[in-house]
């Protein structure tokens, strides 16, 4: 009852979209996948901005269309915020903001709320055109935000961004994560953004979900990667054990594994995400000594998928306990596997060359 | 030299006739010309060229024919009778009517290419901050598209202002009705009064210069929007 559902038909010339998906009702959910996948297609018709002529949008138990029913976008309690910000030239930053808290009733306290989060309080008496991209793209989401709206969709609020103005933006992004308790629905095609800030993972490709599962669990999947060429990998969530001040590592603790990455700052006990990409791992029998690679942590061999590359395997592993595990991806050349012998159940040692902290 | 009383009462008249008509056409043009702007139907290029006809018709075809439509046997005649309005031809109101149809596309065209302008996006968003389509179109539409309006409503003024075949095929030449500056102008030339011609003709040419130029300086540069 508390989710999004959405069966949806749509024909154009040259693309089809066929989605009948059920989307968590909470959290961050990442619509992923290359451009003319349909992902922003699929949410322009859950916020009615699309009109196919045949489909079923439900909302928490509210339908919004089916056969008999059609709910004007104006009319569905949702935020949304577009690719460019899109702000009203005619008004100033605070007009914009007002433009949709007005006529949504929305509460003053939900506004300054949003103003406060996203950080422009310095902004509300200048012109759309005074701003900076990132500056417009975060009064954008503020904006969305200020409606009060029971869902945010956001489409690729990142996309027109360079990557300076990105990193000026994602840490507001993921304190809309950690603050909101409304659910997000994120298109993007970065799969760093997607590994950085989804709890839920929907990867598209021609128009039809092909996997749709918690972020982790679906990373993790060996059929997918393949659709994520270089940026296949896992994302693992832990917290911030250890600071070793010598070094300037931390010692991030996951269930299931302990790992050493750089020191970002971050607080003894705070939570952070990880990513290992495939690439960065690699795999050997024993214990490798005198080598260079800090984290290198004792295996259990899962299973063996194909790569996009005929040379290469990817190699599914389990690290830690049956009581706290964690699934890491390795890529591999299939000559290496063969030589070691991987198989289901084998122990090894993987060496993890890189760990992001997200 | 001062100018006659027939000639101020002619550019009153002028004045007059234009003020209405444009203020007519923007109530009537801006519905066209938003239909024009966002409709996906076939029947977009049927309306428009209709619309634009004025533009290439001789003024003495379109007289010709609202005198036909508002004569005594046409449609709008019998209307208008029926009504107890009374016949349309030779008066003001006919003259308002004909010039309507006339300055048509001058005011339909700047604004629907304004509103094309404008495209989806900004309407798509003000429908996700609970805007309806009738919000929208007044908060969001019409704001933007000001320029056009402004555009728009100068041609439009300026355009019945310079208008002279309709005038004279609806309109004739009725001092305080119906004789507006251009036909004046016209009979002092028939008249062989080529002074008053010269003082009128020179008021128009500095008008007409004035609000072209008004035009261009006002326009605003598309590189700062």
């Amino acid at each position: 009852m508390d989710s999004i559902t959405a069966r949806l038909h749509l024909e154009w010339p040259g693309f089809t979209l066929d989605v009948d998906e059920r989307l968590p009702g909470r959290g961050v959910t990442a619509l992923f996948g290359h451009s003319g996948s349909g992902k922003t297609t699929l949410l322009r018709c859950i916020a009615g901005l699309e009109r196919p002529r045949e489909g079923r949008v439900s909302f928490q138990g509210e339908v919004w269309q089916d056969a008999h029913t059609w709910v004007p976008t104006h009319r569905r309690p949702l935020g949304y915020v577009f690719q460019e910000a899109s702000l009203f030239p005619h008004l100033t930053v605070q007009g914009n903001l007002r433009f949709g808290q007005r006529r949504a009733a929305g509460s003053r306290t939900g506004l300054e709320q949003a103003v406060e989060l996203l950080g422009i309080g310095p902004l509300l008496g200048r012109k759309p055109d005074r701003l900076s991209g990132g500056e417009r793209q975060r009064v954008g989401i503020a904006r969305a935000l200020a409606v009060n709206p029971r869902i945010l969709l956001m489409d690729e609020p990142l996309a027109a961004l360079d990557h300076q103005r990105k990193q000026e933006i994602l840490p507001y992004l993921e304190r809309l994560h950690d603050t909101l308790s409304i659910p997000v629905l994120y298109v993007s095609h970065a799969p760093d953004e997607v590994a950085r800030l989804a709890d839920h993972l929907v990867v598209m490709d021609a128009g039809r979900v092909l996997a749709s599962g918690p972020l982790q669990e679906t990373l993790a999947r060996l059929d997918l990667p393949i659709r994520l060429g270089e940026d296949a990998g896992v994302v693992l969530e832990g917290r911030i054990a250890e600071r070793d001040a010598r070094w300037h590592l931390l010692r991030v603790e996951c269930a299931g594994a302990s790992l050493w990455v750089r020191d970002t700052g971050a607080a003894i006990d705070h939570p952070v995400r990880v990513r290992i990409l495939a690439r960065d791992v690699s795999i050997s029998l024993t214990h490798a000594e005198g080598t260079s690679i800090v984290n290198s942590l004792q295996a259990k061999v899962v299973a063996l998928g194909e790569d996009s590359h005929p040379a290469l395997a990817l190699v599914r592993l389990q690290v830690g306990t049956d009581a706290g595990a964690a699934t890491v991806i390795a890529r591999v050349t299939h000559r290496s596997a063969d030589h070691l012998g991987l198989a289901p159940a084998l122990a090894v040692w993987i060496q993890i060359k890189a760990v992001a902290v997200l | 030299m001062p100018l006659s009383d027939s000639d101020l009462q002619s550019i009153w008249l002028t004045l007059r006739l234009a003020t209405v008509v444009t203020t007519i056409l923007l109530f009537l043009g801006t519905p066209v010309a938003w239909w024009l702007a966002r409709t996906r139907s076939r029947w977009k290029g049927p309306i428009g060229a209709v619309v634009a006809l004025p533009l290439v018709l001789p003024p003495s075809v379109l007289g010709f024919y609202l005198l036909v439509a508002m004569g005594p046997h046409g449609p709008v005649g019998q209307l208008t009778q029926a009504l107890g309005l009374g016949l349309l031809p030779f008066t003001f109101w006919g003259l308002v009517v004909a010039s309507v149809f006339y300055s048509l596309p001058f005011m339909v065209q700047p604004v629907q290419n304004a509103f094309e302008a404008i495209g989806d996006r900004p309407l798509e968003v003000a429908a996700t901050l609970r805007a309806s389509p009738l919000d929208a179109f007044f908060s969001v539409a019409l704001p933007l598209a000001a320029p056009g309006f402004l555009t728009a409503g100068i041609l439009t003024f300026a355009h019945t202002v310079g208008e002279f075949g309709v005038v004279l095929m609806i309109g004739g030449n009725i001092p305080g009705v119906t004789r507006v500056a251009s036909v004046q102008i016209y009979d002092h030339v028939e008249a062989m009064e080529y002074s008053d011609a010269h003082r009128l003709a020179a008021i128009l040419l500095i008008f007409s210069f004035l609000v072209l130029l008004a035009l261009y300086l006002w326009r605003p540069n598309p590189k700062n929007t």
